[in-house]
């Protein structure tokens, strides 16, 4: 495992967390940005202009050029299971291969804090019991999040992880996100067609288009 | 006992069935008579040309001669792998893998026999090699086909959910556990099959062949012993070492699914 190289500048370090370097894929990019420690930044765009693709690219699950680190350690220093582990994609519609929940975490982490987890996305701990084919779209979005949490990453990558959900669980989710957010000074980029929800992040928003970022301003600041 | 010998009227009757199942093929629409008549004819055709080649190998019994012999036959059970996988490994690394698998397997049991077990002298003795590869190779051969297409068309299918493990920090080996888990299975069902059914419900050709031809029963049967125990090791042997190599091509050292090396797919039937 490779170790993150203490800063001699602490500031930096918060400020460059993961820092995404003209990475180009498919016909997309160069893309340069950078997620603080604790920040939550939005990603809005046209659909079909590649936003999922771009969360697959810096999570490495596609072929890319250009350089994506985590607090200075280059992606390619990571072995790449390592770094999905710690710059976790949590896909829109994300999928379950075995027929129970609980099969799909593994034994050890029944711990305290998973379930209490579970009990902040609205389950209690018999959902393991469940089966994934008596899930709703929603209840999937919402286990996927804490399964994609159990790795304790540095960085989520959440594409809209609220497009199943209800006004309710949407503000659970959100409020379990950055909960996550402050107690392990994570960052998180998130994907999101919803205007009001991106303001609710009080964060940065970046629209994406083929070939640039732009940073628009929450009208909130 | 003497064989009797078989005239051209007596395969031509039997020939007569093929015909018959043919029509019936063309009555319900399977879309197979072409097939069945095409496939028969090449049959035919391939083994009266084997007939030849072994009078004339058995003849002439140099290690050249069983050498290139040898090698064509595998030559053609790497083809034919790959002729009958849906969806496929694109250029040579498709072809190269299912022969490789079968080389490995087909070739060192087949040498280890004829040297430890049978100790015929010279161990190439074409009468013993030639058959004693060619079952081995048949069947490696129906093995390692079934796998691989089962193994790329799961990967096909269930693409999202491999990449969906990949995506919560699994390597490529964890990720792929299940499929090449599967494969392996169904590569390896038939030969547990027939090692079940054999003597109970099937008598194995080769045997009815040795039995047709006048060897004592008993004789037969611990031939027939020995090449099932040899024909279940070599294709357990080449469907692991096929499913392994595949794996291993289908991703990357980023352990990334790398879909754009199948190809084939595309179409609705074969």
């Amino acid at each position: 495992m490779v170790q993150p190289s203490p800063s001699t500048s602490p500031r930096q370090n918060e400020n460059n967390h993961l820092r995404v370097e003209n990475l180009r894929f498919l016909d997309n990019g160069p893309y340069t940005f950078v997620l603080g420690k604790g920040e939550c930044v939005g990603l809005s765009g046209k659909s079909g202009v590649g936003k999922t693709q771009l969360l697959r690219a810096i999570t490495d699950l596609i072929p890319h050029t250009g350089q994506v680190s985590l607090s200075g350690v280059f992606s390619t220093n990571f072995s790449a299971p390592l770094w999905r582990s710690q710059v976790t994609m949590i896909p829109a519609e994300p999928l379950w291969w075995y027929s129970s929940v609980g099969d799909h975490f593994s034994t050890d982490l029944y711990s305290g804090s998973f379930k209490d987890n579970l009990a902040v996305v609205g389950f209690s701990e018999d959902v393991l019991q469940w089966q994934v084919s008596r899930l709703s779209t929603g209840e999937k979005q919402r286990l996927a999040l804490v399964r994609g949490l159990a790795n304790n990453p540095s960085v989520l990558l959440l594409d809209e992880p609220c497009s199943a959900l209800d006004g309710y669980h949407t503000k659970l989710v959100e409020s379990f996100v950055f909960d996550y957010l402050r107690q392990n000074s994570a960052s998180v980029l998130w994907v999101s067609h919803d205007r009001e929800q991106l303001q609710r992040l009080n964060g940065i928003e970046l629209y994406m288009e083929k070939d640039t970022l732009t940073e628009i301003a929450g009208e909130l600041h | 006992m003497d064989v009797i010998a078989l005239s051209v009227w007596d395969l031509g009757i039997a020939a007569l069935f093929v015909c018959i199942l043919s029509l019936l093929s063309l009555l319900l629409s399977l879309g197979l008579e072409w097939k069945i008549l095409l496939f028969s004819c090449r049959m035919t055709i391939q083994l009266l040309f084997i007939g030849v080649v072994l009078r004339f190998l058995f003849a002439d019994s140099s290690l050249a001669m069983v050498v290139l012999m040898a090698v064509v036959m595998l030559l053609a059970a790497g083809r034919e792998v790959l002729a009958r996988q849906n969806i496929r490994l694109k250029g040579v690394v498709g072809y190269v893998i299912g022969t490789g698998a079968m080389f490995i397997s087909s070739f060192s049991i087949s040498f280890l026999a004829l040297l430890a077990i049978i100790g015929v002298e010279p161990w190439y003795t074409p009468q013993y090699a030639i058959p004693l590869l060619g079952m081995l190779l048949g069947n490696t051969m129906t093995g390692v086909s079934l796998a691989l297409d089962r193994m790329t068309d799961q990967f096909h299918k269930e693409r999202s959910i491999v990449e969906q493990r990949l995506l919560l920090g699994q390597t490529w080996q964890e990720a792929s556990s299940d499929i090449r888990r599967d494969s392996m299975r169904t590569g390896m069902v038939p030969i547990i099959n027939s090692m079940a059914a054999a003597g109970l419900v099937s008598l194995p050709g080769m045997m009815t062949g040795q039995i047709l031809g006048g060897t004592p029963p008993i004789e037969a049967v611990k031939y027939q012993i020995l090449i099932m125990f040899l024909i279940a090791a070599g294709t357990g042997f080449g469907v692991i070492s096929a499913i392994w190599m595949a794996g291993y091509h289908l991703f990357d050292k980023r352990h990334r699914l790398c879909l754009e090396n199948l190809i084939g797919g595309n179409s609705r039937g074969r």
